[in-house]
């Protein structure tokens, strides 16, 4: 078919937002690159409330001795800290923010499969996340026996700070429940004419092998919180062991659910890496199925290891052994994307923008992170250093080193496009440099504390680990401090920055054809695809315009 | 359209594949092939509570030494068995619902989702003589609470379904709201009740046969 060539738009036809439209974010929209930007924006504030607990937390830790609050707030801290960071942050930011906002424009359709529904799942995030944080005003204050709410200890705490923390975790997951049905179907049957699964955009397939785990694992955790509170109020005894009830099936019923979850939080994540390496590589990138594949091998793999949180809870050995070895197995897709993301890279035209830097940073991070669990996967290992600091450093590296510093790349990658505006590069950097030394400090010594025995979740220890957990405490501080210039920065840009061209770092995917930010119906007409989405500097298209063509028209865009 | 080698024919074809909404309709039309599509991925979800609880249960029956625990009262077959035949039928009887929608017959669907919601109705009133007849109450044992959260949950879905139903009733009073053409939410309430209805029988086989 005949192509119209399109002329790049000058500056004053971009469209203008009306004034006004600001109000748009707060009401219920149905577009869904507004849905987009109101999780991203909604779950910041609770990465920032997160973050507050979490300081308050290593405020408490910079000496052995309990000063700072009191135990029972203290237990109330971390609880709550993780709940946020998982549910409000990582979750509805991965697969909420960036899957909404990106997989239309990716898949070169207009909207998700069911806009209404979209809007639906977003708006039981708020509510959630107050009723949580309202839980601290409360008489018997919030949940306190950690965010695993393990009975029966959280059957033997405040019974009101352990139902709104239940309640809570039912509504955030019924909304991520929503989502995934509605990012399967845009996935599965919206894909623009002519994309086929094998060349869409690596972050579909992410987000496509996230949404199964939603779908699979999420009804799972639903299934023994209902359970649980019947304990909690009606007074049964299913995981009561003084009730003849059986607390080590909670356990499972958790795991099956929290530890996919940790796909959940990651799999969008490697999606979006997956689309910042080559476009500021200038490389195409490496070994297209093989990431695409490995993620739904993740996925799969990630179903069947819940376990091993649960060896030393008198799992039997031979049960052990089986998720020891499956645990291992999931190292090599993972190692797969990585040494992929490694070629990338390799012998790129790297551009160091902030972008760049959290994606470098992230897969770094990440292999740290991804190395450790290897090592707690271990079952001997694992004994050793179950419930200690090691498993605390652990999982930060994954979740603060993978999907954090992954989530800060895409939103630097991605905020010309959704607002219209330029970020200030330097103050990314800066950004960036807090951010990497604040984590290390704060969570690279944890290892070698969990290493000594320093056990978890107490708010007391021993004073001969007291110098290395004021170290620990000196990076949370950084890290505290680090998001101050991230949000002065997306502020001010968001507001005047420089504007922002249609394809600010000549990306290939769909997204980049539409000006910044995309027209409110996004496209036309279904675009056709000229380019792969990561042929960067490949041959045969040497000569030609080194942008992919839609057919979009700028009179289309104006008069919308 | 300057250049654009488009002609009205295509253009036609482009609209129906769902672009036609490209100025004036507004993002709130959802996309109306593929909400069957997404109802099936929701029914994914829906069976993941159930196989979660279902695991549970099975889970404590193998770790419990006696099962169910020494004292709990032989569960009557008779009242749950008739029961159960009255919804497994009920599954036959909404799908000449649909039948009679693909020939336009509105009365049709009035008549068998009436009996649909009736028989679903009797359902929920022989549980509840069940309930009130059991010898042992929630907390009694573990098979107790189990028994009651799982065949309760269950009880939730069918009394959800009937107010789909009614809600399908409440429509069709408008005319033309549903036709051979426009049938979704009396296919989706079809839908939902066969998958209640299969969740029964595994219940069933569960809780009363094993």
């Amino acid at each position: 078919m005949a192509q119209t060539q399109v002329r790049p738009l000058v500056e004053d036809e971009l469209p203008q937002e009306p004034k006004g439209e600001w109000k748009k974010y707060f009401t219920f929209n149905t577009d869904h690159k507004v849905i987009g930007i109101q999780y991203l924006v909604t779950s910041f504030i609770f990465f920032l409330i997160g973050g507050a607990l979490a300081t308050g937390v290593r405020l408490e830790l910079a000496t052995p001795e309990v000063d700072f609050v009191s135990r029972e707030l203290y237990n109330q801290l971390f609880t709550i800290h993780a709940t946020v960071m998982i549910f409000l942050w990582i979750v509805p930011a991965g697969t909420g923010a960036f899957g909404n906002y990106l997989l239309p424009l990716l898949l070169g359709c207009n909207d998700m499969a069911f806009p209404r529904l979209n809007a639906i799942a977003f708006w039981m995030i708020p509510p959630g996340g107050v009723l949580l944080m309202s839980s601290f005003f409360i008489n018997e204050g919030a949940a306190a026996s950690g965010w695993t709410s393990y009975p029966p200890l959280s059957l033997m705490n405040g019974k009101s700070g352990e139902l709104i923390w239940i309640l809570s975790v039912l509504v955030l997951g019924t909304s991520s429940i929503l989502g995934a049905i509605n990012f399967l179907t845009t996935i599965i049957k919206m894909r623009t004419p002519g994309m086929k699964f094998n060349n869409m955009p690596l972050f579909c397939w992410a987000m496509f092998a996230a949404s199964i785990l939603i779908l699979v694992s999420t009804p799972v955790l639903a299934g023994a919180l209902i359970l649980l509170s019947f304990d909690l109020l009606a007074g049964t005894s299913v995981f009561n062991p003084s009730g003849g009830g059986d607390p080590v099936v909670y356990q499972h019923m958790f795991w099956f659910y929290s530890h996919p979850a940790v796909y959940i939080m990651i799999l969008p994540v490697f999606g979006t890496i997956s689309e910042i390496l080559p476009v500021h590589s200038r490389k195409p990138i490496f070994g297209y199925l093989a990431i695409a594949y490995s993620s739904l091998a993740i996925s799969f793999l990630g179903l069947i290891v819940w376990a091993h949180h649960m060896f030393t809870s008198g799992t039997p050995a031979w049960l052990r052994m089986f998720f020891m070895i499956a645990t291992m197995v999931i190292a090599v897709p993972t190692g797969i994307k990585v040494f992929s993301w490694l070629a990338t890279i390799w012998g790129g035209k790297l551009r160091l923008n902030s972008a760049m830097l959290f994606a470098m940073g992230f897969v770094s991070m990440f292999v740290i992170g991804g190395l450790s669990g290897v090592m707690v996967a271990s079952v001997p290992f694992d004994i050793h250093v179950h419930d200690t600091y090691f498993v605390v450093a652990h999982l930060h590296y994954v979740l603060f080193g993978g999907s954090v510093f992954g989530l800060y790349a895409s939103i630097y990658h991605w905020f010309p496009k959704m607002t219209g505006r330029m970020i200030n590069e330097t103050w990314g950097r800066i950004h960036f440099v807090l951010t990497l030394v604040g984590f290390n400090l704060c969570f690279l010594p944890m290892h070698y504390l969990g290493l000594m025995g320093m056990p978890r979740r107490v708010a007391e220890y021993d004073p001969q680990f007291a110098t290395i957990n004021t170290i620990c405490s000196i990076g949370s501080y950084i890290l505290a401090v680090s998001t101050i210039p991230f949000l002065v920065n997306a502020v001010v840009c968001w507001r005047s920055g420089e504007k922002a061209p249609a394809n600010p770092w000549d990306g290939l995917t769909l997204e980049w054809t539409l000006s910044s930010p995309p027209p409110e119906h996004n496209f036309p007409t279904p675009p056709v695809l000229k380019t792969g989405p990561y042929d960067y500097g490949v041959r045969e298209r040497r000569g030609s315009k080194k942008r992919p063509i839609s057919k979009l028209r700028a009179s289309d865009i104006l008069s919308n | 359209m300057q250049g654009s080698t488009v002609n009205s024919e295509q253009t036609i074809a482009v609209a129906q594949n769902g672009y036609s909404d490209g100025h004036g309709a507004s993002h709130l039309e959802d996309h109306p092939d593929h909400r069957i599509f997404g109802l099936y991925m929701f029914f994914v979800a829906e069976s993941f509570i159930f196989l979660g609880l279902f695991a549970a249960y099975l889970t404590f029956r193998a770790v419990t030494p006696e099962w169910p625990p020494e004292g709990t009262p032989e569960l009557e077959l008779l009242l749950p068995g008739i029961n159960s035949l009255i919804l497994i039928s009920s599954s036959f009887v909404i799908h000449k619902a649909e039948d009679a929608i693909k020939e336009n017959d509105v009365k049709g669907v009035q008549l068998w989702f009436a009996i649909t919601a009736a028989m679903g109705a009797l359902f929920l009133v022989g549980q509840g003589y069940e309930y009130a007849h059991l010898e042992f109450g929630l907390t009694t044992n573990l098979f107790a609470s189990t028994f009651y959260v799982l065949t309760g949950f269950h009880g939730l879905h069918v009394a959800f379904g009937l107010l789909l139903m009614g809600s399908v009733l409440w429509r069709s009073r408008q005319e033309g709201h549903y036709s051979a053409e426009s049938r979704f939410g009396i296919e989706a309430a079809e839908l939902y009740w066969h998958f209640v209805d299969v969740i029964w029988i595994l219940l069933f086989i569960l809780l009363y046969l094993l």
